[in-house]
């Protein structure tokens, strides 16, 4: 087994504490008040689950091999699965009647919150496995973290979608190592997919007032406070995979106007959801 | 069925069998299972993989029509539900594709044959799947058909085709049923979803009953089949169990079968039915169907855009093997 | 160039099970991924708490044909079945 550096050794989990500590408080948030910044953090969480499960599940039947077909929908049902408990749970909070799937079936574009990352194409197998190891390193570190969640009903989640997401890192992580040593070609698109996905990395990172919330509340780590962690993953995998990130890119999604946790997103997020809310809005009312 | 028109080599009276094949065949008569690397007569070998083969491409061409829809499905548990279904049948491709391995073919050597037009798939996934009622028809009318097939099957008499057809049996069973689930919800909602239903219904029924392949009560390669158990019924026995089976369920969900001619035969104790169009059929497996061009063509892209994938984790396998040879005798 | 990734057979011990049973093969470029590969195909359902892998190519098997010499010989050996021995049904269960 190529080495990983260990995800679950006590280092990480004392840093997430840690993060959670700093905030200084453990409260659940007033009713009211902060509902409104709990279920826009909730929906964050469950629309990068649905939207990246949405990508994984387009190779089913079109992946390189039988085996990894199979292992990507596995994937993909996993975090189908989350999203349904994330935005159950928004849903839940936001009391504005309705249930995850009328989050995810009627919404549009702007009030969808899932990093840009997520939501960009498939591109080849190289590019959906590089995302996905990417994403990986943030989302198990982040679970982690909520695993001691002053919330309850998060911790729940986390603890469940935790388990998961440590086998999605595990074999995103050894798939990229695998292809970063293999051939030339194996080793060049991944390369490529790395260079590519690399600007995206930074929106996973930026606080914003509603990440300072969560903090406040004890609910969720400040993102910026889970960087190192996710750097030092990253790093001893890629290291392995003989494969460089660049040294300086442009970070979609912080500065500006744009970045998804704002709404404010790629064209390709409006395709996903044109195909995925296609019954919902054409026949409504219609029960499924 | 997911193997239609399959050639059955062989066929020989007792007189014509040497002592080894009619040893063989008092085996199978006797319910004996039949294991990789035990004798067998060459024309049972090649008949299993043919089959077997053309059933392991069915349940993977497969995933494409239902796959389809796995981007739109209208909420999110019939989307996980929906691809739960279609990844076990690329787990049913994959069993069955090791069953014909033990017969001393490659899956790539099968693979290579699908992608050239040199062995077949079965005709019900070359027509397209353009509603959501689809996805009910395809689970409850094309699964159902399946597995009317394939329930006897686990009585074959190779060893590894049964032993992946009562795994498949087992994973299978809610295949059917989630189909079934979707058609009693469009048919019980608003008049365009019932609508949909039964335009589903009429475009599924006759694409259904030709899944059995044409009436082989004379066919000698059906007979040998037959024989050597690696075929249990005949098309016609099966077409009528299914007939039998869905009408009660059609009415019950208040769908009309597109066939003026159904009735009850009170006499045989089942439906008399219409034939399907057979030169349709046969225009399908020539490569004419609606869907042919696209589903082969999905495979085909699947496989050789994935190409530097596989190749590229075989080469770092074989590298990781050499460095750990070398560690160790370096060690030594 | 191209090669196909070997064929390797899957054993899984399930939850209440305490042997390792096979269940069936597949293909990986090496043990570890296919240990990964089993996990994905063959525990969908929660089958499976342990899995070995091993490839196809490494097993020996016994000879069909030898099946009489192999396996007859112990068939006569009936003392080595408990129902071989008559026990009083006063002494009770043993």
């Amino acid at each position: 087994m190529p080495s990983l550096p260990d995800m679950t050794t006590p280092n990480l989990s004392e840093l997430a504490g840690k993060a959670l500590a700093e905030s200084g408080h453990v409260t659940v948030p007033a009713p009211d008040a902060g509902q409104e910044q709990f279920s826009e953090w909730l929906q964050r969480m469950g629309d990068n689950a649905l939207i990246l499960g949405h990508r994984a599940s387009e190779w089913c039947g079109h992946a390189p091999a039988l085996e990894e077909d199979i292992a990507l929908a596995n994937q993909a049902l996993d975090l189908i699965g989350q999203c349904q408990l994330w935005l159950g749970l928004a849903a839940e909070v936001e009391a504005k009647g309705g249930d995850a799937d009328r989050l995810a079936y009627l919404r549009d574009a702007g009030a969808f919150r899932n990093l840009l990352l997520v939501e960009l194409p498939n591109g080849d197998f190289g590019m959906t496995l590089m995302r996905q190891f990417l994403f990986d390193a943030f989302h198990h570190t982040l679970l982690l973290a909520l695993k001691t969640s002053s919330d309850s009903r998060v911790a729940d989640i986390a603890a469940k979608a935790e388990k998961e997401v440590a086998y999605h890192l595990e074999r995103s992580a050894d798939l990229v190592i695998r292809l970063g040593d293999g051939t030339a070609e194996s080793h060049n698109r991944m390369q490529a997919a790395l260079t590519k996905l690399w600007s995206y990395t930074g929106e996973m990172f930026a606080d914003d007032a509603v990440d300072q919330a969560m903090a406040d509340a004890g609910i969720a780590p400040l993102p910026s406070t889970l960087k190192a962690a996710w750097e030092k993953t990253v790093t001893a995998v890629l290291d392995e995979a003989t494969l460089v990130p660049p040294a300086s890119a442009w970070q979609h999604g912080i500065t500006g106007s744009g970045g998804g946790k704002k709404g404010v997103h790629t064209e390709h997020l409006g395709y996903i959801l044109a195909e995925m809310q296609f019954l919902q809005r054409a026949y409504p009312g219609a029960r499924w | 069925m997911y193997a239609q028109l399959v050639k059955s080599e062989g066929s020989k009276s007792r007189d014509e069998m040497t002592p080894e094949e009619i040893a063989f065949q008092e085996r199978i008569d006797r319910g004996e299972k039949i294991e990789p690397k035990e004798w067998m007569p060459e024309g049972y070998r090649k008949t299993l993989i043919r089959q077997i083969g053309q059933h392991a491409h069915s349940e993977i061409v497969g995933q494409l029509p239902e796959g389809n829809w796995i981007t739109r499905a209208p909420t999110l548990e019939r989307k996980a539900i929906l691809l739960a279904k279609v990844q076990d049948e690329a787990g049913h491709g994959l069993y069955l594709y090791c069953a014909a391995e033990t017969l001393g073919v490659s899956r790539d050597e099968l693979l290579e044959k699908l992608h050239s037009g040199n062995m077949k798939y079965s005709s019900i996934f070359n027509y397209p799947t353009l509603t959501w009622a689809d996805m009910g028809a395809v689970g409850w009318l094309v699964d159902g058909a399946a597995i009317m097939n394939q329930v006897p099957l686990q009585r074959t008499s190779y060893g590894p085709y049964s032993r992946a057809m009562i795994r498949i049996c087992k994973e299978e069973s809610f295949h059917q049923r989630q189909g079934y689930d979707i058609m009693m919800k469009m048919c019980s909602g608003t008049p365009e979803q019932k609508a949909m239903a039964q335009d589903a219904m009429n475009r599924f029924w006759y694409p259904a009953l030709m899944m059995f392949g044409p009436s082989d009560k004379d066919s000698v390669h059906s007979a040998q089949s037959m024989a050597w158990k690696i075929k249990i019924n005949t098309n016609d026995e099966l077409r009528q169990k299914f007939v039998d089976q869905t009408v009660p369920q059609a009415e019950y969900l208040g769908l009309t079968i597109p066939d003026p001619d159904l009735k009850w035969n009170e006499e045989k104790g089942g439906y008399d039915f219409s034939e399907p169009d057979w030169s349709e059929f046969f225009a399908v497996i020539a490569g004419n169907g609606p869907c042919n061009e696209e589903r082969l063509g999905a495979r085909v892209k699947a496989w050789e855009d994935g190409a530097w994938f596989r190749d590229g984790l075989m080469a770092h396998a074989t590298k990781a093997e050499e460095r750990r040879r070398s560690a160790r005798h370096a060690a030594e | 160039m191209p090669s196909e990734w070997p064929l390797w057979e899957i054993f899984i011990r399930g939850q209440h099970g305490l042997n390792h049973r096979h269940v069936g093969s597949l293909h990986a470029p090496d043990a570890e991924m296919a240990i990964r590969h089993a996990r994905d195909v063959y525990t969908r359902r929660n089958e499976g708490v342990s899995i070995w892998v091993v490839k196809a190519n490494d097993i020996t098997a016994s000879a069909p044909s030898e099946k009489g010499p192999l396996f007859d010989p112990s068939n006569s050996k009936v003392y080595r079945h408990p129902t071989f021995y008559d026990i009083p049904d006063e002494v009770g269960h043993m």
